[in-house]
């Protein structure tokens, strides 16, 4: 439904201002939710969506009296994410006048938490919320690979020739954690050809930039193998003000399920 | 052919309120050609006149909803409030007047560029530029 609990009405924002704030934290979080590029998604169902349905149900011990039988429906609860963050009422006035360096500083640094909260409860699980991870899930082992980046093609076509070998179509995309991604991107192979066009060729799909990854992750992208289902999609929301400042938050509510757990190989970085 | 959808002189409104009118025209001849067809199909005794019509007002469905999305895509207050509205279980005046209200509080809330609920409107990246 509407967005009031954000409480945006009540900010000592202006209009420009909210629209600075807001396509500066789309901006960001555009490039850091790396998980969304990669898994299917559901949504968003709103604020007031609590539980994902899972289909399935498990036995209540005595039911309320004789002649019957009961069983409970078994749901995932979604779970909230927020990061808080401060802006200066004055860098603010200074964008309602049209400057165009307004320090956000405090809002990207929010907006990469909150990314990477979302990438590691997807990617890595989050078990005090209910949510297992894409490779936590994984039946394979995970292929290890060697610390140098001009290896890098032969884990990448073991995992893609693992996921075949169970029956797992692809494209594949490719999850990379930040020191991956930057191995990849700074390796030319033997002739010059960049290991990005490589690996490419290999996958058929994405590779991403991924930060909360450790190492890589090799998943189908044939669709309805990982779904993340989406409550509240990422907002901004007001939480108080004094005369020199603004505390604002970054809040979405989620929750993620692995359906088909082999159709991800998660690739390890040496140790 | 008449031009009485518009209320105003024509040539004074802007290109995208003619369209608005229009569509506005088109979904209240939807409306009334459905009304018009569940009259027919309450007195037609012939089954097969009655399948056809069926099948013609069933058309008429189809294009009054797309007559009233488009609507909705060009009003964000009033697609927020149809958000309260339509689709929902229960009391249909209750969530009029509760839909209504938190447009008024907030009349913001229905603008596309924040997405469903205020939100920045990011949903699934698939196939975007990192």
């Amino acid at each position: 439904m509407s967005g009031n609990h954000l409480l945006r009405g009540h900010a000592p924002i202006s209009d420009a201002g909210w629209a600075l704030i807001d396509e500066e934290a789309r901006e960001r979080l555009g490039v850091a939710l790396a998980a969304r590029r990669l898994v299917d998604f559901a949504g968003p169902h709103g604020w007031d969506h609590s539980a994902t349905n899972l289909g399935r149900t498990e036995p209540i011990a005595s039911a309320p009296c004789d002649g019957v039988t009961a069983l409970r429906r078994r749901v995932l609860p979604v779970a909230e994410v927020r990061a808080t963050f401060t802006l200066s009422r004055e860098e603010l006035r200074a964008g309602d006048r049209g400057a165009a360096d307004v320090d956000l500083e405090a809002l990207d640094r929010a907006a990469r938490q909150l990314a990477i909260a979302e990438n590691k409860a997807v990617f890595h699980g989050w078990p005090e919320a209910g949510i297992q991870g894409v490779t936590e899930a994984s039946p394979h082992p995970e292929v290890p690979r060697g610390a140098d980046f001009n290896d890098y093609p032969r884990p990448v076509a073991k995992a893609v020739e693992l996921l075949l070998q169970c029956g797992v179509g692809g494209p594949y995309g490719l999850a990379l954690g930040t020191d991956d991604y930057t191995g990849v991107i700074e390796t030319a192979e033997h002739g010059g050809y960049p290991l990005f066009d490589h690996l490419r060729q290999i996958l058929d799909g994405p590779i991403v930039w991924s930060p909360g990854v450790r190492g890589a992750v090799v998943l189908s992208q044939r669709g309805g193998d990982f779904l993340f289902d989406s409550g509240q999609d990422v907002a901004v929301g007001f939480d108080s003000a004094d005369a020199d400042a603004v505390r604002l938050y970054l809040e979405e509510s989620f929750t993620f399920r692995v359906a088909t757990p082999e159709a991800a190989v998660a690739l390890a970085p040496p140790a | 052919m008449g031009f009485d959808q518009y209320h105003e002189p024509p040539e004074e409104l802007p290109a995208e309120t003619r369209t608005f009118a229009r569509l506005c025209a088109s979904l209240t001849e939807e409306a009334e050609a459905i009304g018009w067809y569940e009259q027919r199909l309450a007195v037609e005794p012939n089954p097969l006149a009655r399948a056809v019509m069926a099948n013609a007002e069933a058309e008429e469905f189809k294009h009054f909803s797309m007559d009233l999305e488009f609507l909705l895509r060009q009003k964000p207050e009033w697609r927020e409030i149809a958000r309260g509205i339509l689709f929902q279980e229960g009391d249909i005046v209750e969530h009029g007047e509760e839909a209504e209200e938190a447009v008024l509080e907030d009349p913001s809330a229905g603008d596309p560029t924040r997405g469903h609920g205020g939100a920045l409107g990011i949903g699934s990246l698939r196939g975007r530029r990192q």
